[in-house]
């Protein structure tokens, strides 16, 4: 299907940060200020940024974990064959709608309850919405458990997480996060937290899977790398705002925005070869964009599928 | 001439469970202006080695045999008051996070300034500020940043700080562990860009310590690869990229995402990195190695060959060809 | 194919076998443990031994026993100087095993002469290895009985206050908001209330016995400190990412809130009420030391019955009525305060020794 399954508008979450008891002062930090993008059913979309950008904050407010301040959420509803704002959703119809979005945690040691063992870890996003018998869910848990490489699972579903190893736990974690077979995973930075020979396996993993259940994903990271592997479009953000978006391949090959090309040129390369150009801040091609910008729009496409943000960053980079 | 020489080091730690050799039989060296990579994944011992060299091992942690020669002195036999002249004025280091272990409550200026009296008690408070102002120079850090707190500064910042710090007192030889780990990919670019410049002009030494193999190849002359306390590979980084004899290291430059070149499906390796706590005999990349053959021998001793000019690598490698 | 709660059991009998480890580590706690197993063995040891009838009840029962002494005594007259002859200064008369003719009120007993009195409270001997009090009754059987109250306040005082706290504080940790601050203002409340005068002032009200006295106290400890700190544990577990992973699933807050939350706060719970242990049992013997609380018999009685009856200031003379009941106190609250300790080590991984 080519429809979109969410579309984003301008989303907005904004802090407001008190000066005191005292104080009248009252600071606003625009977290997320006003970022649009749709993610197509069963493809992908890389968030990367630096610490402090938004794409956390945007991870949350689209899991629905925090309420989002401004703007627009819309999931494809399959019974009324159009686009749904999370807006008109609430109780039971909010409850059964979030068996639809999942999310992956990027701490493994802090993802899983250290009380609980792995069956139950599993089991519970079964028991909170009441699929089937007790065991019609604990064949399930087997199954999964088998799918993302834990096998023999008898031997894992008494364990405790403490017990196993942070890819063992991710797996967990991805497991948990499957068996109710989302249409929607939000990935924060899954592997950052792991060893890097380890890192591969769990993201072939979650790509197989991706492709089998036909999920689709937002995948935050900070490793452009990273988000080429994983992701057919990538989004990056800058202060809360996303300043350019666009096919991997092509982002990675014909970056326009002067941050993104600062942020690609600063990668290290593994290969003592390679020489990287040191990317010096030109606004020239981005100011020539801006004054042929003739609809005043926030995302301009300058090729096919391929938005650079108008906003003024001048000051900032 | 060599400014260091590791020669069959050993250590252990104690633990309640039992002796854990996190460093076994590691043998390098290191040439005036020259920088060294180590790189390996957790557990692999490549922090030890670093906290080795300057007997900063945690209490229950000891070099259990090998030599450390720093310019011509073996410092493993120094007593701890030779060894606080080695440390800082010989040989400094910025550890993992080392951002973060500023004291909040004093300055930045004096807490470099406490460096400094440490090892030269006889210099004027002028003299002092004036290193100061030129050791902040050379990071690229506003004189006035000695003046502030650390909470003031940003993460690159007082990174630069800390680099500022570890060449207070004239090192010859710099240990960097992980040192832009946690730092935004354009701030670790200007991070490794000043250590670059500063390993230049002054013609420091460095040793280089990172989990990120992209990080080695653009800062390091010389390179080691580390596993489960040993060293696999070993050999001019150049080389070891272009001719990677070790599955080990064959397997992280294959499972190592890159933006440039074309997308390949990457490889990834079973298991994980082994618990040093059971002792391992023989190989202790065997459980793990995708290259297993009938010629194969997981119970053979580890030992470095030279393959090609001062490329060393694993016995077992060695014999089989690419 | 092993059974999967053959597996199930087997994971937790080696956890349970590795905090087990880790407690050994501390010498602490493992000595406070012993202590307090010391005196669990006294207290089930009474019962035990009147059951079996090893011991007559008539005469050992702390409370109502009487055991007789009779001692010859020879009657003096103290003289109004000293020093003279025979004794170096008052205190000297009567020696022992002597009677001045003018404390002898119910006997016309002449100088020269021996009686027999009772002779209480009793020095420890054969038969009563810790004496007697000064109605005839066994002291070794009221520690053992004294003991018998100190578990039972002391454990029915904690587990009650540490139920209201961890409540309380999960609660104002999950709901935030007004909840949150009108606990925690209640918890200053209660932490500003100095508990001893407290305790006076309800006694003057109400007749205080000993399970009156555990809801008291387990109910102003559980609303007091403890609450805060709960509610930081609580606050902590709260933003780990696996409870966001239940909100996300679509968990309710309360099902989040017992099947998460609590769990995770149990271990600080269990902690703090081995503490609260230690105050309880003390509490207890300074009410009964200063006679305010209705007991039969208690450590805390046993020495507000020597001091009203001027034992203490006899000095080391009449020991046996003071220092089994005060060490008994001082040794069962530091038990189980090292007990705490010890336990702190295991919960709380950064305490450990490498």
């Amino acid at each position: 299907m080519n429809n979109n399954l969410i579309e984003v508008s301008n989303l907005e979450k904004y802090f407001e940060i008190s000066g005191g008891i005292f104080s009248r002062n009252k600071q606003v930090v625009k977290a997320v200020d006003g970022i649009s993008f749709n993610i197509p059913y069963g493809s992908s979309l890389g968030l990367v940024g630096q610490s402090g950008c938004g794409k956390t904050t945007t991870a949350r407010a689209l899991s629905l974990l925090d309420p989002k301040t401004g703007g627009d959420v819309s999931f494809y509803n399959d019974e009324t064959k159009s686009m749904q704002s999370i807006d008109e959703l609430e109780g039971d119809e909010l409850k059964k709608f979030r068996r639809n979005i999942q999310m992956i945690f990027q701490d493994p040691y802090e993802s899983l309850n250290p009380r609980w063992n792995i069956k139950d870890i599993i089991l519970e996003p079964l028991n909170i919405h009441n699929i089937g018998n007790l065991s019609d869910r604990e064949e399930a848990v087997f199954e999964i458990l088998k799918t993302v490489g834990l096998t023999p699972p008898e031997n894992y579903m008494p364990r405790f997480p403490h017990e196993l190893s942070g890819g063992q736990r991710q797996r967990v974690s991805i497991a948990r996060t499957l068996i109710m077979k989302p249409k929607f995973v939000v990935c924060d930075e899954p592997t950052s937290m792991l060893d890097v020979s380890i890192r591969i396996s769990i993201m072939d993993l979650m790509l197989n899977l991706a492709k089998d259940l036909e999920v689709s994903y937002l995948y935050i990271t900070h490793d452009l790398a990273v988000a080429r592997y994983m992701c057919d479009r990538i989004a990056v953000m800058f202060n809360g705002k996303i300043v350019e978006i666009a096919e991997t391949e092509e982002l990675l090959s014909n970056p326009i925005h002067p941050y993104t090309k600062r942020l690609i040129s600063s990668i290290p390369i593994p290969d003592p070869s390679y020489n990287r150009t040191k990317y010096e801040i030109d606004f020239t091609e981005l100011d020539q964009i801006i004054s042929t910008n003739s609809g005043n729009a926030d995302m301009v496409e300058v090729k096919d599928n391929h938005y650079v943000a108008t906003h003024d960053v001048k000051g900032l980079l | 001439m060599n400014i260091l020489e590791v020669k069959n080091l050993n250590m252990s730690y104690e633990t309640l469970e039992g002796s854990v050799a996190a460093v076994k039989d590691v043998t390098f060296s290191l040439k005036e202006g020259e920088s060294f990579g180590i790189v390996g994944e957790s557990g692999c011992g490549k922090t030890s080695v670093a906290m080795s060299l300057l007997q900063l091992q945690a209490d229950n942690g000891k070099i259990t045999s090998g030599e450390i020669i720093f310019d011509g002195k073996d410092i493993v036999k120094l007593n701890e008051k030779e060894l606080r002249d080695v440390r800082w004025s010989g040989i400094s280091i910025v550890f993992q996070g080392a951002m973060n272990s500023w004291n909040p409550v004093v300055k930045i200026g004096e807490q470099i300034r406490e460096a400094i009296r440490e090892h030269y008690p006889d210099k004027t408070k002028e003299e002092n500020t004036d290193k100061i102002n030129e050791l902040f120079n050379i990071v690229g850090l506003d004189s006035s940043i000695a003046d502030r707190y650390p909470h003031e500064l940003s993460g690159g910042m007082k990174q630069r700080a800390v680099i500022a710090l570890a060449l207070s007192c004239d090192p010859k030889l710099i240990i960097a562990d992980e040192p832009t780990t946690a730092l935004d990919v354009v701030i670790q670019d200007q991070i490794l860009n000043e250590i670059r410049k500063v390993q230049d002009i002054l013609g420091l030494s460095l040793i280089y310590i990172s989990h990120d193999i992209a990080v080695i190849a653009e800062m390091t002359d010389n390179m080691a690869v580390m596993y489960a306390g040993r060293i696999v590979e070993k050999g001019p980084t150049k080389e070891v990229f272009e001719n990677p004899r070790h599955s080990y290291t064959q397997s992280l430059l294959a499972s190592t995402p890159s933006v440039v070149g074309d997308k390949i499906k990457l490889k990834s390796l079973d298991g994980e990195p082994p618990s040093l706590i059971n002792e391992q005999i023989g190989c202790s990349f065997a459980p793990r190695c995708p290259n297993k053959n009938t010629s194969c021998n997981p119970n053979h001793n580890m030992e470095l060959v030279e393959v090609a000019s001062d490329h060393y690598v694993d016995i077992c490698n060695a014999e089989r060809s690419k | 194919m092993k059974n999967q709660k053959d597996i199930a059991k087997d994971i937790r009998r080696k956890a349970l076998k590795k905090n087990w480890t880790m407690f050994k580590q501390s010498k602490l706690g493992m000595l406070g443990l012993y202590i307090v197993l010391f005196f669990l063995f006294l207290s089930l040891l009474q019962p035990f031994l009147f059951i079996t009838g090893i011991w007559n009840k008539g005469v050992y029962d702390p409370v109502v026993g009487y055991s007789e002494q009779f001692q010859e005594f020879l009657v003096v007259e103290c003289p109004k100087e000293y020093p003279t002859e025979k004794y170096k200064d008052r205190g000297d008369c009567p020696a022992k095993l002597e009677v001045n003719v003018r404390t002898l009120f119910y006997s016309d007993a002449q100088v020269g002469e021996t009686i027999i009195q009772n002779l209480q409270p009793a020095p420890p001997s054969a038969k009563h290895i810790l004496g007697t009090d000064s109605l005839g009754r066994d002291v070794f059987s009221q520690v053992m009985e004294g003991s018998q109250v100190a578990f039972l306040l002391g454990l029915l005082s904690a587990t009650l206050g540490v139920g209201i706290s961890t409540l309380l504080g999960t609660i104002a940790a999950f709901f935030g908001g007004r909840v949150d601050a009108y606990l925690m203002r209640q918890s200053d409340l209660i932490l500003m209330l100095p508990t001893l005068p407290l305790l006076f002032i309800i006694s003057a009200f109400a007749e205080l016995k000993v399970w009156h006295l555990a809801v008291v106290l387990g109910t102003i400890g559980g609303l007091g400190g403890s609450v805060i700190t709960i509610k930081s544990q609580a606050l902590q577990v709260k933003v780990k990412p696996f409870v966001d992973s239940a909100r996300i699933t679509g968990g309710s807050r309360m099902n989040i809130l017992f099947s998460h939350v609590l769990p995770n706060v149990a271990p600080l719970a269990l902690l703090f009420m081995v503490f609260s242990v230690t105050g309880a049992i003390a509490s207890e013997s300074v009410l009964s030391f200063l006679g305010l609380l209705n007991i039969d018999m208690s450590w805390g009685l046993m020495i507000y019955l020597a001091q009203v009856e001027g034992f203490i200031f006899s000095g080391m003379k009449f020991w046996w009525l003071i220092l089994p009941a005060g060490l008994s106190v001082t040794f069962l609250a530091g038990g189980f305060y090292l007990v705490g300790r010890g336990l702190d080590e295991v919960f709380n991984p950064r305490l450990r020794q490498r």
